[in-house]
Order: structure tokens, then sequence, then C-alpha cells
């Protein structure tokens, strides 16, 4: 393999595991504050891509972007007021199925809108066939765009997180709810806003991936196993590790496509993801004794 | 769990004499047709009650029980289609001919192909799916929640993968052509219309032989073993259960019950396609044992008769995902014991804030 090749893969890796990274932090966002793992998370990103190029129609494409966004994020708190809100002490078997169907119904009203069809939004800069030389290898801005993105969404939760008193408010939530409650946290109104800020992000990456990657109805299923693979090889709740294990995975899958058929891609991360499951549950960043405190 | 009312045995009497009615009353209404979608809903249900089991009794997900009826259905009918007269001179081909694992069946063209014989396919199919799961089974069971929907999903999209992906099993359209099955004296399990009446017995004789050892199963010492494991694992474990083991081995009967569904429904149709590893059926199989209660083999049979039937029938048109999703979601919300627990005054005094008597709601 010619190096820039090599550089070629690599950049399609960098990409197509910036989404992961993003799939994985909506992921980490919901269970720091809920100890769910949301099964819809998938189809945020799928909404995302697709209300933007709705939208994008009859407006500009900034303004179509944060629209969706701000559609996705409605949609996520609805579907935690409207869905989890209100259990009283569900068991983790009743949150997984009433998350997978959320999903199955997200999936369907997105199918019964917009039909089967392959839908993108135009690239933000340049076309499909303009791009950027870098050491030999022919890159498309639309890559750039997406690395930017994913970064300044990773910078952005974690100034959040740091530095806002909202943040450090939510933190307190997923430590210890009852303690942050007695503290005068809003513990109710931040997990919604917890749906809402994981669907906000994974409706902008999935707006600003759509001209390379395409969106459908039915892209966010692997969309979701792929971030939680992510999420588990991070370390469930380490944005940090995520994004490692985000773009790591992109990389593994964007090389395994050169050597084993392309419908085999996925039977490689989800392979990994078996044997992280099973080998180090607590993924691989994280100390074994921090994962034994955690609750499954 | 176990209700009180009639006892098992009497039960399964009445499960037979619903299936002659049903018979009866489609021959007199000329709606002879409908057993055809009632057999394919005997072997699905035959999936539902092995995670019926799983789920119900023993307590843990699986997001990957389409796979398994996969594994069995591709094995059946890979091995049902492959021709190796080209080697029938070969030696150990010679024997197998002589043993009957190979048979000679005529082809379109006036030939004669000569394949596997499908009781081995059968046998291939369920050992196969079995020992994948007791493979995938003994470490993943060991995660719990979350973590343990996720292996299995994962697993059921990897099966559905490879099916998709591989030339060998027909990538995207599957395996057709697969021969009848002639499981006993004449009855062939295959889709010609002479036989319809025979496949309907045989299917639903099948669901009743299983609904009896089920039923016996989860009577027994080992019933409320897994009973104890989905109470409370760590507690079943103090009082020495061998949790680990007990898990194993029903994820593999789940399995094997699915695998054998794949296979017979793989003659009964004459092929199989990818779509029937694919998680969505996976997923349709949780929710009929959701819609019918954990912990009730009866009710899961219940909710597979009518919701198989009515789906294989069309009832739902092109919403039928959305269908079965948005019955997961009103089942998990309003019900997690199974329609069958719910109890409107229940909810009407949750609303209000009144607690339920003992007894109602849930």
């Amino acid at each position: 393999m010619t190096l820039d090749l090599a550089l070629q893969y690599l950049v399609a890796g960098l990409t197509y595991g910036a989404i992961y990274v993003v799939v994985a932090i909506g992921f980490n966002i919901v269970y720091s504050a809920t100890g769910i793992i949301n099964f819809a998370q998938g189809e945020f990103v799928m909404l995302g891509g697709m209300i933007a190029v709705q939208a994008s129609r009859s407006m500009p494409l900034p303004a179509a972007i944060a629209l969706a966004v701000a559609a996705a994020a409605a949609v996520g708190a609805l579907v935690e007021v409207a869905f989890l809100r209100w259990l009283r002490k569900p068991t983790v078997l009743r949150m997984v199925v009433i998350t997978i169907g959320v999903s199955i119904l997200l999936r369907e009203g997105a199918l019964f809108l917009w039909g089967e069809g392959v839908r993108s939004l135009p690239y933000f800069t340049g076309d499909e066939v303009s791009s950027v030389g870098i050491l030999g290898a022919r890159i498309s801005p639309q890559v750039f765009w997406v690395l930017g993105t994913v970064a300044l969404i990773v910078g952005a939760l974690e100034w959040f997180y740091r530095r806002t008193l909202l943040g450090w408010e939510m933190q307190a939530c997923a430590a210890n709810k009852d303690a942050a409650s007695l503290c005068g946290v809003p513990v109710r109104r931040l997990v919604t806003l917890s749906f809402a800020m994981a669907a906000a992000i994974g409706a902008l990456a999935g707006a600003v991936v759509s001209p390379i990657t395409y969106t459908s109805y039915a892209a966010g299923g692997p969309l979701a196993i792929k971030g939680f693979t992510v999420a588990i090889l991070g370390g469930l709740g380490n944005s940090g590790g995520a994004v490692a294990a985000g773009l790591a995975l992109g990389v593994v899958e964007s090389f395994a496509v050169s050597v084993l058929p392309a419908a085999y891609k996925d039977v490689v991360t989800l392979s990994l993801l078996l044997a992280v499951l099973v080998v180090r549950p607590s993924g691989l960043f994280a100390s074994g004794e921090a994962a034994r405190l955690k609750e499954f | 769990m176990t209700r009180p009312g009639l006892p098992a045995p009497a039960r399964v009497a009445l499960l037979a004499v619903a299936v002659v009615a049903v018979q009866l009353a489609t021959q007199a209404s000329g709606r002879g047709f409908y057993l055809t979608q009632l057999t394919m809903t005997g072997y699905y249900a035959l999936v539902v009650l092995g995670l019926s089991l799983l789920m119900g009794y023993a307590g843990q997900i699986s997001l990957g029980q389409a796979g398994f009826f996969a594994i069995g259905g591709y094995a059946a009918a890979f091995l049902s289609t492959i021709d190796v007269s080209a080697q029938r001179a070969l030696p150990a081909f010679a024997l197998a001919t002589r043993m009957g694992l190979l048979v000679a069946r005529p082809d379109l063209y006036g030939g004669t192909t000569l394949g596997v014989n499908p009781w081995a396919g059968l046998v291939l199919g369920v050992g196969l799916a079995s020992g994948v799961a007791f493979a995938v089974g003994v470490p993943v069971l060991r995660l719990r929640g979350h973590y343990l929907a996720m292996a299995t999903l994962a697993f059921g999209t990897i099966v559905s993968a490879v099916a998709v992906g591989t030339q060998r099993l027909g990538a995207a359209d599957g395996i057709s052509g697969v021969p009848p099955f002639p499981i006993l004296p004449g009855v062939r399990i295959g889709g010609g219309s002479a036989d319809r009446v025979a496949n309907y017995y045989l299917a639903w004789g099948l669901v009743a032989l299983a609904m009896l050892l089920l039923g016996n199963l989860v009577r027994s010492r080992t019933g409320r073993a897994l009973r104890a494991i989905h109470g409370a694992e760590d507690a079943a474990r103090a009082m020495g259960v061998d949790a680990a083991r007990m898990k194993v081995r029903v994820f593999v009967l789940a399995a094997a019950m699915a695998a054998a569904a794949g296979v017979l429904l793989t003659h009964y149709v004459g092929g199989i396609g990818p779509s029937e590893a694919s998680v969505m059926k996976s997923v349709r199989y949780v929710a009929m044992v959701a819609v019918g209660g954990m912990g009730s083999l009866w009710g899961a049979l219940s909710a597979a008769a009518v919701l198989e039937f009515l789906s294989l029938r069309g009832v739902f048109g092109a919403h039928d995902d959305a269908v079965f999703g948005g019955i997961l979601v009103l089942v998990m919300l309003f019900a997690p014991d199974g329609i069958l627990s719910f109890r409107a005054r229940g909810i009407v005094e949750k609303l209000r804030g009144r607690p339920a008597r003992p007894g109602e709601g849930t």
C-alpha cells in the first residue's frame, strides 16, 4: 500500500470515526445523567441529516442546520418527557425495550415522512470533485468541516462540564442523584436537558456528515451500534476515551475494508464489540476498580 | 407465576381442541388458504416460546433470536440445495449415500442432483445453532442489563451481515428452491396445497408438544431455580443455584428451538432470505414475549399466534414495523407484565394519585 493510498484510508477512517465519537458522546451524556443506554441515539443523527436536507430547500444552509439541531433537541426532550420521566423505578430490561421501541417509531416516522430515498446536503464548500491535496492524497473539503465540527462539539462539551454552573450541576446529578437533589439541583429537568443535548449534538453531526455519507431513514441503527461500541471501548461515561476509541475504530474499519469484502465491515466492528464486552467491559482506558462501582 | 386454574395437561388438551376447531372453521368457511399463514405462525411461535423461557423465566434479554433462527434456516437451505452429484464416485460420498445422508432427487432439467438428507440438515442446523449459542452464551451471559442486550444485538447483526455479504448463501436474495422435507410417512413439509392440512397439524402439534415439555420444565426444580435467578441472581447463587450454568442452558435451549423452527419453516416456504436474520425480526420476537407477559408461556403463545398471524396476513400493511415498535412502547409503558395484567382502573387511580388497591394495577 503506497503512502498516499494509506493516507486516503486514514482520512476516510477519521471522518467516519469522528461521527462514531459524537454518537458515543451522546450515549455518555444520557448514561451519565440517567444510567440508561438510549438505543434511539443513532436515530437523532439520522433526524439531523433528514431535517436539514428538508429545511435547506426553503432556507439558507446555516439556518437549515440550526433548525435541524433545534428540532432534534425537541424530539430528544419529548422522548424523555413522554416515555421515561414518569416511570417509577423501571427495570433495565423495561428501559432497553422502551428505547428500542422509540427508535423503531422514529425510524418508521422518517420513512413515512421522507420515503426510502437516500438524501444529502450539498457540500458546504466546493463540490463533489473539489479536493485538497495533502502528501499526494486527495481530500474533500467536507472532511475538514466534519473534523472541525466534531472537535468543536467535544471542546464545547468539555467547557460546559468544566466551567459552567449547569455543567457542574449535571455532573453532580450523574454522581449522586439524591445528594444533588438535596443541594437544590433540579435533577428531573437536567435529565430532560441531557436527552436534548445528546440529540442536538447527534443531529449536528448528522447534518455535517450527510454530504459525504448520505443519510436515509434506516441510517440510525448501524450508527447506534458503532457508537455504542466506541462508548464501551472508551469506557461508558468517559468522553476522552470515546474520542480516542472512535477515531481508532474508524481507522480500523477503513483499513479492514481494504482487505475484506465491504459487506463484512460491520462484522469486524461487532466482533470487536463482543470481544471487548467479554474481556474488558469497563473499556480500554478505565480502571477496573472504577468500573465495578458503576451499575450496569 | 404459575397461575391457579386448569392443570397443564388440560390446557394443552384445550390447545389441541382449539387447533382442530380452527382447522375445521377454515375448511367450513372455504378459507383453507389461511392454513398456510397459520402453519408459519406455529413455527414462529416456537421461537417466541423459547425466548419467553429465556426472558420471562431466566430474566435474560436476547436481541439475537432471529440470528439463531437464521442459522437453522440457512443450514437447512444450504445443505438441501447443494449438488454433490459430481463427487458421487468418491468413496466418502458413496458411503454417505449408502447411509442415507445424501439423497438423490430429480432436478428441473430431467437429471438428478445429490443433496443432503433434510434430517441431516435438521440435526446439523440445530446442532450448529446450539454450539454457537453455547460459545456465545458462556461469556456473554455474564453480562447484565444493557450490556447483555447490546452483546446479543451485536451477535444478531453479525449473523445478518454475514448472510447478506456471503455469495454462497445467496447474499441479498437468500436461498430458494429448498425441497420439501419428508418428515413422516405421507407427510412432507413443503408448500404444496395437498400437504396443507397435514403441515398445519404438524406445526401446531410441535407447538403443543413444546408447551407440554416447557410447562413441565418451569414447574420443575429447574424452573424454580430460573425464577430465583430472575428475581435476584445473587440471592439465588447464595442458595446454591448454579446461575451461570442455568442461564447458558436456557440460552442454548431457546437457540435450539429457534433453529429448529428455522429449519422447518425454511422447508415449508421453500427458501430463506436475509430478512429472517434481521434485527427487526429479533425485536418482533421480544415484542411478542412482552405482550404475552414475561413469565407466561401461555401469554407468549397467545401473543405470538395473534400478532404473527395478523402480520403474515398483511393486516398491518406497510406499517408492520411501526406497529410492532408501537406495541413494544405501549406494553412496556402501561403493562410491563403483559396485556393480561393490564387494569384500566389501576391506571386511572394512579393518574388521580390514589394508590391502586392490592392485586390491582401494576
